[in-house]
């Protein structure tokens, strides 16, 4: 089995010498190839194949028509996307405006579908242009929610962009009324529900019912502060100083998605970094109804995006900051990471699928600090590059397919089909520890002697010592009742052997001792 | 004398040294158990012999290291495939011993009752519970599956807590002090390691450095004379 492995392994390494050389023979698709990698058992890089690689970059200027000051389409600031259908949403925030843009199902090309400016209010709604939109929502029956920032105001519309309803601040004792009201991300979900991230909100996700009442706050952060702050405010700060200053407060959090379960999935980029390992920032986090974070992490280590940073907050240091976050299909999260520029996926029990991405200036990077949203429509993603304002598409490749189907096999009980397709993961990367527990999870249903004998090794193979664990057990049943036969000899042998020994020493000793009364007689 | 004689004497010799050896090997068991009255015995009565610590001492090396090759990997987090047996032997050997060593230069000085020898005795004899535990941990491991750790993991707590216990109160007997004193001192004695350790590297490179000045000053010499 062992030497069949190394066997295996060696010629892994000579096909994939022989086709990466050949790939870089081959003709080039125009875009740079991602670096893609993932972590593993021990916290180290493990490169992997390409998961994803561009397939598009939309420029404002393509897309958009020329705006009424003479300036091209050109993007200018964007804060946002939305996703619906084949539907893409681009918030615009420096133009004023929402694109709406639709993508071909055959070409896979993306063309404008309407350019939302302004809506027409007839309940005599003064402002009906945006001024700073910064995120926009669509329901299920069509209605757009608008977050206008600079107007204070949650806008929805119907369809045809006639006003429903606006939601403006608080009228509430748990709001601080001397705040202005300014909504920066929003999502809604099935019901209609509003939430909202605010500026200077840290009670947490601020809640709208569907008619726009605000009905409280979801999942606040906690009071998070580093040792050094609060040994220099305790003990070195005059009452004044420390007046002066603000008090530790809850971290807001940076971007919200709402999955399709109705889970609202949180991102927090404000920590300090050694919580991060520990998980005590917690940067992901799934919130149920009551604001607990239910987020899965059954890895080694937590979702966190990066293992190893430099220290400090310039280009390219720090831990990774995920600005916005997307979930696909069986639960899998992909998180955009400011700090790199980076993208990193996970399953829906925290483990890392892949990552990628990474800052520069060719297509399939991003700008420094540039991206800011991100997105999925079926199993692509978009990323929207504020800096540059335009928008990467990303497909997957033929691996990250297999890693998606494997995962969908999985979940939908189909389990031999999925063990299929990490066979072919691990034919293209033989470090893709989850394939080996996809495989070993596939053998352990079949439930014989050998199986889990075969499914112990793959496991090992990922040092998933749960699985391990439960395959072990059942081996070792196994094991036991095949072999409690000449066990119970071996029993026999080391316990009643001695015992009977010892009564014929103690006899033969009474008959002496007998024997020698007698003669002293 | 005859010759016979001097070699029945010799022979009886050998005989009565093993048989202290191995009198001195089996009287762990009543250290371990007795460790007030064993430890005393142990230096001050001769019961304990330099052969049996270096027994005790070398079979807590082998342990280590079947520990990190042969423990299921349920249990155990060791990069094998790096794992230096010889390395791993010395990253502990040399601690013991730079250990052993502190504390003997700061005992001596505080009217410590204990020579080195002594000292090496009472450290390798309180390292026997850890050796009996952990071995058959190594195969028991092997045998249970990751629900079952809570076994595993109480019983290598015992083994390290035993043995700590067991240094403690070996240095107390040996030494004749205090436990607040013993306590002291093995925290001095940590420190007192940690300077031997500075010592000698500071030693190495000012050696190493000095080195390659003769060698770089033969060399410019042999460069100008050719």
């Amino acid at each position: 089995m062992k030497a069949k492995n190394k066997l295996l392994a060696m010629l892994l390494a000579i096909l994939l010498l022989v086709c990466s050389c050949s790939s870089a023979l081959a003709v080039d698709e125009g875009f740079a190839s991602t670096y893609t990698y993932n972590y593993d058992y021990w916290s180290d890089i493990r490169e992997s194949p390409d998961a994803y690689r561009v397939v598009d970059v939309l420029y404002g200027k393509d897309i958009a028509p020329v705006q009424d000051n003479g300036e091209d389409g050109a993007l200018n600031a964007p804060q946002s996307m939305f996703v619906q259908g084949q539907d893409l949403y681009v918030v615009d925030s420096g133009n004023n405006r929402i694109l709406q843009l639709t993508r071909d199902q055959a070409t896979g090309k993306f063309s404008l579908v309407r350019e939302i400016k302004e809506f027409t209010a007839t309940d005599g709604t003064a402002i009906t242009t945006f001024s700073n939109p910064t995120d926009v929502s669509v329901d299920v029956a069509g209605n757009i929610y608008i977050a206008d920032n600079k107007n204070e105001r949650i806008v929805k519309l119907d369809k045809d962009l006639n006003l429903l309803m606006v939601i403006t601040k608080p009228d509430d004792t748990t709001f601080d009324q001397n705040l202005s009201f300014l909504p920066n991300k929003l999502v809604v979900d099935t019901t209609g529900r509003v939430f909202t991230l605010a500026t200077m909100v840290n009670k947490g996700v601020v809640k709208f019912e569907s008619d726009g009442t605000f009905t409280g706050y979801v999942g606040a952060n906690k009071v998070s502060y580093s040792l050094y702050d609060y040994i220099w405010k305790t003990f070195f700060m005059t009452k004044e100083q420390r007046a002066q200053q603000e008090s530790f407060v809850p971290t807001e959090y940076c971007n919200i998605y709402m999955d399709e379960d109705s889970f609202i999935y949180a991102t927090n980029i404000s920590f300090s970094e050694y919580d991060l390992l520990w998980d005590v920032a917690q940067p992901i986090r799934r919130l149920n109804a009551v604001g607990n974070d239910i987020l899965i992490k059954n890895d080694h280590y937590p979702p966190i995006g990066d293992l190893y940073w430099e220290e400090g907050s310039q280009d390219y240091h720090g831990p990774s900051k995920f600005v916005d976050i997307t979930v696909l299909e069986n639960d899998i999260y992909v998180g955009l990471d400011r700090t790199r520029g980076r993208i990193f996926g996970y399953d829906s029990q925290g483990i890392m699928l892949w990552a990628f991405g990474n800052q520069g200036s060719s297509e399939g990077t991003f700008n420094n600090n540039g991206a800011i949203a991100l997105d999925h429509m079926g199993r692509d993603l978009l990323v929207l590059d504020q800096r540059r304002g335009c928008i990467t598409v990303f497909a997957p490749t033929e691996y990250g397919n297999l890693i998606y189907d494997a995962i969908g096999d999985y979940s939908n009980g189909k389990f031999e089909e999925s063990a299929a397709k990490w066979e072919l993961v691990l034919d293209r990367n033989a470090n893709y520890n989850l394939a080996f527990i996809g495989i070993g999870r596939a053998l352990m249903r079949e439930d014989t002697y050998e199986s889990y004998i075969e499914a112990m090794d793959y496991f090992k193979m990922a040092q998933d010592r749960d699985n391990y664990g439960r395959a072990f057990q059942l081996f070792r049943k196994i094991w036991v009742e095949r072999n409690i036969g000449w066990m119970m000899i071996v029993l026999v042998v080391i316990i009643v052997i001695p015992l009977v020994l010892k009564q014929i020493k103690k006899r033969k000793m009474e008959v002496e001792a007998y024997e020698r009364n007698q003669v002293a007689k | 004398m005859s010759a016979t004689k001097l070699q029945s004497n010799a022979a009886s010799a050998r005989k009565e040294k093993w048989q202290r050896y191995i009198e001195s090997v089996k009287y762990a068991k009543y250290v371990i158990f007795h460790p007030f009255d064993g430890f005393w015995d142990l230096v001050h009565e001769k019961k304990g012999s330099v052969a049996a610590a270096t027994t005790f001492l070398v079979l807590f090396l082998i342990t280590h290291v079947v520990k990190l090759m042969y423990t299921n990997f349920q249990f155990i987090a060791a990069p094998l495939q790096y794992v230096n047996v010889l390395e791993q032997a010395l990253s502990l050997l040399l601690p013991f011993m730079i250990l052993c060593l502190a504390n003997w230069s700061l005992t001596t000085l505080f009217d410590g009752k204990g020579r080195f020898r002594d000292i090496y005795i009472a450290m390798c004899y309180a390292l026997v519970p850890f050796v009996f535990i952990q071995l058959p941990l190594v195969f028991i491991s092997n045998i249970i599956a990751f629900d079952e750790a809570a076994f595993y993991t109480v019983l290598m707590s015992v083994s390290v807590v035993w043995s700590v216990a067991l240094v403690f109160t070996g240095l107390m007997e040996v030494h004749d002090y205090s436990p607040g004193k013993t306590l002291t001192f093995l925290v001095f004695t940590i420190v007192g390691a940690l300077i031997i350790i500075f010592l000698v590297l500071v030693f190495f490179s000012l050696l190493s450095d000095a080195l390659s000045f003769f060698i770089s000053l033969y060399r410019e010499i042999a460069f100008r004379l050719y």
